[in-house]
Parts: structure tokens; sequence; C-alpha cells
């Protein structure tokens, strides 16, 4: 039953996409002031449809945990064996499961934006919805007629084949969904922008509307790559924290586009400027949200996220893309001329430097995509190549670091037009940071180019986060200046780790026996023993290694190299050591023919600080929403207190108070 | 506010995104409808076979090194191990082939002797020799990315053929057919 439910509620949801278009479409043509008799269905199409959707995919929460092998995803992806969290973590651990999930939350933001927003024109609202049924009707008839997550066995399964035993970790219970709402979410800010674009009413109240769908997807993102950066980094195994592996590739493009769109949001929302190019964004924002899902799925690109490959899917999210970007490109390029320009501003001004860190952003999005799509191009002239850290690393950073400066000194300009004079002391005292940054850094060792400007970038940022707030009373700062604050005060911590880890991060590759002693700076490390262990679905060779620094007290590590048996597949467990100044990372290796063991530990100063400051960054998102909101609903009472005593007043006027 | 001269300019960098598109979709289209190979083809292929010489898997039988390859007949090469799932499906596949005269050498991938001794157990032992290649050297020069891989070695030791994955009952006439044009 629960399988024939779950595609039951998906097909109605589907219907009811159809039916949210319909009406969105008749508000839409509708002209001010009148109504479609149609136009009424678009908002409770959209939240039944939601629930609908959330419905299927509880179903097929529902089926994992009860490991249904009745149904072939369960079958083939599920084990009886495997503890409750990663039975239901198995849900969205394979190809149909999440995308399940993607429309699943596609669907629940569309029902909350019908729900929720109630400031814009009705006939924007009504196109912003019909091309938000529009994209949800396509991903339905994706996982009805391609990759249907609630297919069954002729005859069900007598055990489950099992999860990829890199997925069978918290990681994986919290990343992916966090991703794809993010992701998905995105969704909201391209039907606005689509809504917008078709009624061109882009003005600072649809950007007010906009902005916190923006931030909300943003926010989710941060996070999403935050915890899939570091999944890699202890799941893997291989001491790295960022590959510029497709996948990865894939969530930071919709995150540069929806970072630079929430800057561009912004602007508009308070100046009226930026208007086709807010619009340009949002499109771009979920396009490449769309353009991730295809990388991810259709297996044009090798990737060690290795996921189902099929190249009949491939083309039919291929069929999607061009139909949704291709569409929404074509739009934007023959509406966009009639939308106006709005205002004008000087370079040297707040608006001058969110534009010019825009482009910075979206050039290191091109960099990323050239990057990610070169070796599909490569690959249609027979070469095969792989584009790694050298080309992104140097290449990014040419756009990042005139950003990270304009960034220091952009939130101290004022609106419209200022002078450089203005905030000389400021400039000044930032410029000093930078330099004497450097040159410490010069003089205490030979360190790579790129990671030295990083540490002197991210003292720089780190001081000039938070100069905005002088000469300010703290108790008066709005919450969203606060949340701005955080956030990029995240960026300078990230940047201080992931800078630091580049620099200094020591490591030792060695053969041991048990009761060797390595030494790795001012670490020594010694294994103990190396004994067979067994969890609930593996096995595992598990050594002690203790870590003592200098004449300190002896820590014990215990890596793993794990053998999971359903299905068959070795994983090699890292082990962490935290210290607030860094983490000393433990992997245990093969055995060498003569009986001793390859032990590889690297100690990676301030490493944390990378995931530290990602999720400064989102919490900064989380008090701009805040912030945002609190002022959105105290204009709104404040207006309905004016019209109330408007009204009293027009009331009382006739009659002479008493 | 409105602009008289950009709004009858035509934006032509309005259409720079769709034309980037455009490009895209056309080579990702080309690109899906393109064969992929789904293994990595050796470059050894051709090339003599690399020397090497490695310690018994097991006590059963002797380790295996590239002179045991010499001498008058092709040979096959397989490269396995006890922990590996297909390896178990292509046993029968390997054992009609030795019961066809073909001599099977293997070379058992980051293993334990326990576990060989058990697999060839319960599996059949295809194998006159059975090398313990514990870190996979030997694999990576023969340039196999995987478990399980076959090699034909021709009589004059070139690497004549690779199979990747496990064989199955239909290629045994293949691998048959390469061994006899590797004579």
């Amino acid at each position: 039953m629960i399988a024939e439910i779950g595609l039951a509620a998906l097909w109605l949801a589907a219907a009811l996409a159809v039916l949210q278009m319909i009406s969105g479409a008749a508000a839409l043509r509708a002209g001010d002031g009148s109504t479609h008799p149609l136009a009424i269905y678009a908002r409770p199409a959209a939240i039944v449809q939601a629930v609908l959707a959330v419905l299927a995919f509880l179903m097929l929460l529902r089926a994992f945990a009860i490991t249904d092998l009745s149904i072939k995803l369960v079958a083939t992806n599920s084990h009886s064996m495997k503890p409750m969290i990663y039975k239901l973590t198995g849900t969205w651990g394979n190809h149909e499961g999440s995308m399940l999930l993607w429309v699943g939350v596609l669907a629940l933001a569309g029902g909350l934006l019908a729900g929720l927003e109630k400031r814009l024109p009705e006939r924007t609202m009504g196109a912003t919805l019909a091309v938000q049924g529009f994209i949800a009707l396509g991903f339905y008839a994706f996982l009805l007629f391609s990759s249907n997550p609630f297919e069954r066995l002729p005859v069900p399964a007598a055990a489950g084949i099992g999860l990829n035993p890199l997925l069978q970790d918290i990681g994986l219970a919290i990343h992916p969904p966090t991703l794809y709402a993010g992701y998905v979410g995105l969704s909201v800010a391209f039907s606005l922008a689509m809504g917008a674009l078709l009624t061109r009413e882009v003005n600072p109240n649809f950007a007010r509307a906009m902005r916190p769908w923006v931030l909300g997807a943003w926010v989710l993102l941060t996070l999403g790559i935050t915890a899939g950066s570091y999944w890699a980094y202890y799941e893997l195994g291989w001491g790295g924290w960022w590959f510029w592996d497709p996948v990865e590739n894939a969530s930071l493009m919709p995150w540069l586009a929806a970072t630079a769109l929430m800057h561009s949001v912004s602007v508009l929302a308070a100046r009226d400027a930026l208007r086709t190019w807010t619009i340009m964004l949002g499109v771009l924002a979920f396009s490449m949200s769309m353009l991730g899902t295809f990388l991810v799925r259709s297996g044009v690109l090798t990737s060690v996220h290795a996921f189902a490959v099929d190249p009949e899917r491939g083309a039919f999210i291929l069929a999607l893309l061009l139909i949704y970007i291709g569409g929404a490109f074509t739009i934007l390029a023959l509406q966009a001329s009639a939308v106006s320009e709005g205002k004008r501003f000087a370079a040297v001004s707040r608006e001058g430097a969110l534009v010019f860190n825009n482009v910075m952003l979206s050039a290191i999005l091109a960099i990323v995509l050239l990057g990610t799509l070169y070796p599909l191009l490569a690959e249609a002239f027979d070469a095969r190549v792989s584009v790694g850290p050298p080309y992104f690393n140097p290449a990014s950073a040419i756009f990042a670091i005139p950003m990270f400066l304009v960034m220091a000194v952009g939130p101290l300009l004022r609106w419209k037009e200022d002078k450089p004079a203005r905030v000389q002391f400021e400039m000044l005292l930032i410029a000093a940071l930078l330099i004497a940054t450097l040159a410490i850094v010069a003089l205490a060792g030979d360190y790579p180019l790129l990671p030295v400007l990083g540490l002197g970038l991210a003292a720089a940022l780190g001081v000039a986060a938070f100069l905005p707030l002088r000469g300010r009373k703290l108790s008066r700062v709005p919450t969203a200046v606060w949340g701005m604050v955080l956030a990029h005060f995240g960026v300078a911590v990230s940047l201080l780790g992931m800078a630091s880890e580049g620099a200094f991060t020591e490591e030792r590759l060695a053969a041991v026996a048990p009761g060797d002693t390595v030494e790795m700076g001012d670490w020594l490390i010694t294994l103990d023993s190396v004994a067979p262990v067994a969890g609930p679905n593996w096995t595992a060779i598990e050594a002690r290694v203790a870590a003592r620094l200098g004449e300190g007290e002896a820590v014990t590590l215990t890596p793993q190299a794990r053998n999971f048996w359903s299905p068959a597949q070795a994983t090699s467990e890292s082990a962490l050591l935290t210290r607030w100044n860094g983490q000393l990372y433990a992997v245990i290796g093969a055995q060498t023919p003569d009986g001793r063991w390859q032990l590889r530990v690297w100690w990676k100063p301030f490493v944390t600080f990378i995931w530290y400051g990602g999720l400064l960054i989102a919490l900064g998102g989380v008090l701009a929403i805040v912030g945002r909101v609190q002022v959105d609903v105290k204009r709104r009472k404040a207006a309905e207190l004016g019209e109330e005593r408007r009204a009293d007043l027009a009331a009382l006027t006739p009659e002479p108070a008493e | 506010m409105s602009t008289a001269e950009t709004r009858s300019g035509l934006r032509l960098w309005l259409w720079v995104p769709l034309a980037l598109f455009a490009f895209f979709a056309g080579l990702a289209g080309y690109m899906l409808t393109q064969e992929k190979p789904e293994f990595v083809k050796s470059t050894m292929v051709g090339k003599p076979l690399p020397e090497f010489t490695l310690e018994p898997a097991f006590d059963g039988l002797p380790g295996a090194s590239s002179s045991d390859f010499e001498g008058g007949k092709p040979r096959l090469l397989n490269i396995w191990a006890s922990w590996c799932l297909p390896c178990i499906a292509e046993a029968p596949q390997l054992e009609a082939l030795k019961e066809q005269g073909v001599e099977i050498i293997g070379i058992a991938i980051r293993d334990r002797p326990e576990d060989v001794a058990r697999f060839l157990e319960r599996h059949g032992n295809p194998y006159t020799r059975i090398g313990a290649d514990a870190i996979s050297a030997v694999q990576l020069e023969l340039g196999s990315s995987g478990v399980p891989e076959t090699f034909v070695i021709g009589a004059d030791g070139t690497i004549r053929y690779q199979h990747i994955g496990d064989i199955r009952p239909e290629h045994i006439a293949l691998l048959k057919a390469e061994l006899e044009k590797a004579q």
C-alpha cells in the first residue's frame, strides 16, 4: 500500500501543478483590477500540491524504515541489517529517492510561497505561481516517467543490496537534504524573477518580497556546502576539504550566483537600481541548480561521487533544462529591454562596490563553470582531461582577491555617492593590517603565495567586517546589519582556515610496526596496536594511535580501514583529534609485505575555522532574514495602524468629539 | 528615470547567457549520445608484461612472477580478490576455461591467506599459481583499475588482451579466440 499511496500522491501533485499553471496564467492574462474566474485556484493548488509531494516522500521514507523489499528502490539500496538511521538516510542516498526529495522540496517551496507571500500584485503572483507550477510539472514528469521511486519488484527480494558504505555516515543524514533545500529554494527566486519580468513589475517592492527567499535558500546552501565539505574531509580520508570535483562545483555555482543575487536584490530593494541584473541573477541561480542536477545525474562528467549513470535520464533532464533555462533566458532577452534601467549611482558608492563584487562573483562562477565543463568539451574532441586545483585555485583567486578587498571597504561607503577620503582612516587600517600580516608570514618562512595572501586578507577582512559598527550605538544597530557583519566576519574566519591549512599543514606517511613512533612537527605519534573490530554491517582493522604534543598527555586516536559486506566495499575511517588551533588527522592504510602498517598523519592548523566560518556566514544570513522580516512586519503593522487611524478619524470627524 | 537610449538600443548582452546556454546544451546533447567507455582501458595492451615477482597468496599454491608466463603457450592472468563479489560470479567461467586446458595464473589483490584459501575452497580453484599483491603494485603496473580483470598474455610474453569486469558465460568464446590469436 505504501508504494501505491506514494505514487498516487505524486500523480495528483502533478495534476495540481497543471491546475496551478493554468490558474496562474489566467491571473496573468486578466488585466489589473479585473480577476479571471480561474485565477483563484493557483494558491490552493500550490499548497495542496506541497502536502501531496511531502506525503509521497514520507511514504518512501516509511518504505525504507521498514525495509519493504518488494519495492525495487529499497531492495537495491537498503538492507535489513543496517542501523535505522542509515535506513532512513538511504531514502535519499540514491537517484530516485533524491529526485523525490528534490521535487518534494520544490513543491514545499511553492506551497510556502503561495501561502506566505501576500505583498505582490496579483498578476505578478499569478505569473510567479504559473512558472513554479511549470517547473514542478517537468520534474514530476521526470520522476513518474523515468525515475519512479515506487516501482515494485515482480517478486520481492530476499535481502537488500545495501547502501554505498561511503554514504553510511551521519554526514549524509544532513548534507544532501540541506543542500537540496537550498538548490530548490532558489526556484522561488527564479519564479519570482520570471513573474516580475513577465509583468514588468521589477521594483523595490518586488525585491523586498524576493529577498527572504533568496536569503533562506542561500543560508541552506551555505550550510549544505559547509557540511558537505566536512563530510568529504573526514569520510574520504584524503585529508582535503575541497576537491573541485564536478559535484562539489555543482553546489558551489548556485551558491556563487545566489550570493551575487542576494547582494543585488538588496541594492534593488534599497535604491531601485540593478533591475535587469537582479532578474538575470535570479534566473541564473536556479539555472545553476538545475545544471548541477543535470551534471550529477546524467553522468556526462565523471566524478568521485559515482551516482547512477543513465543517458536516458540525462536526456530527460537536458530537455527540462532546454525548456526552463533556455525559455527563461529567451524571455529575459526579449522582455528585459522593456524594464527600465533603474536609478543611477556613482562608481564610488555602496552600489558601486556591490556591483564590482557582483561582477567578481560572476567571474568566479564563470571560471568554475568553465573548469567543470571543460572536460566535457575536451572529451567531445576525444581528449580526456581532468581540471583540478592548479586551474581552479589561481584562476578564481584572480577575482577573489580584489573581491575581498572591495568587500572590506564596500559596507563603509554611502549609498549613491561617496568620497574615498571619508573612509580614509578605515582604508589605511585595512591596508596596514594586510601588509603587516603579509610581512610577518613572509618573514616566518617560505610558504606558497595564495595561502599567504589568504592569511593577509583574512586578517584585514576580520577587522574590516566590524568597521561598519564603528561610531554606532550598538543597541540600535539593525538586526540585518549584524547579519552582514557576522557573515562577512565568517568569510574572514573561513578564509583564515583555508589559508592556514594551505600554508602550515604538516604531513607524514610512514610504514610503522606497533610500538614505533614517528615525529611530525611538535607531535610524537606512536602506533600502539592494530586489532580487528566489528560493527553492525562491517568489519575493520582498527589502529590505536597515541598522539603526544611535546611533553603533554597522550591522546588515543583510532583510525580504521573498514570492510563493509553489504555491498562489499572498503572505506577508510579517518580519526580526528580536534584542538582549538587545529586538527590532527590520522588514516590507517594497508599492511606492507613485511607486516608494518601504512600510517598517514596530518597536522592541520586552524583547519576547523573553514567550517566555523561557514556556520558564521549562515548565521549571518539567518540574522539578516530575521531583521528583514521584523522590519517588514513593523512596516506593515504601521501601515495598517495608519489606515485604522485614518478610518477612525474619518468616522469621528463628522461628529464633534465630546 | 527610464533611459530612452538604453531602451531603444538592442541590449545585445542579454542574449549572451542564452547563447552560452545553447552552446552548452548542444555539447551536452552530443556527449549524451556518445558511447561512454565505462572502464579505463589499459595502455599496456600490446606491450611486454612488466617484470614482477609475488609471494604466494596462501600456502596451497606457489607465488607468481612474470617469468611464469614465459615459454610455449598463451596464458590468462586473472586479477581478483576474495573480498570481491563479481569474482565469485566469474569463478564458474574460470573453472570452465581451466577444464578447456587454459592455464590461469592469479594475482590476489589486498588479500589475506586464510581468506584466499576459504574462497578457493568454496568457489573452486582454477589457478596454477597465485601471487599476493598487497598494495596493488603489480595491478597498477598492468594498468588495471579494478577487480576482477583478466589479461591474455601471449606466448611471447606480451599483453594481448584485457577483459574488464567479471567473465560471463558469453565471454568464454571471446577469451578462447584471443588465446588462439596469442599463440
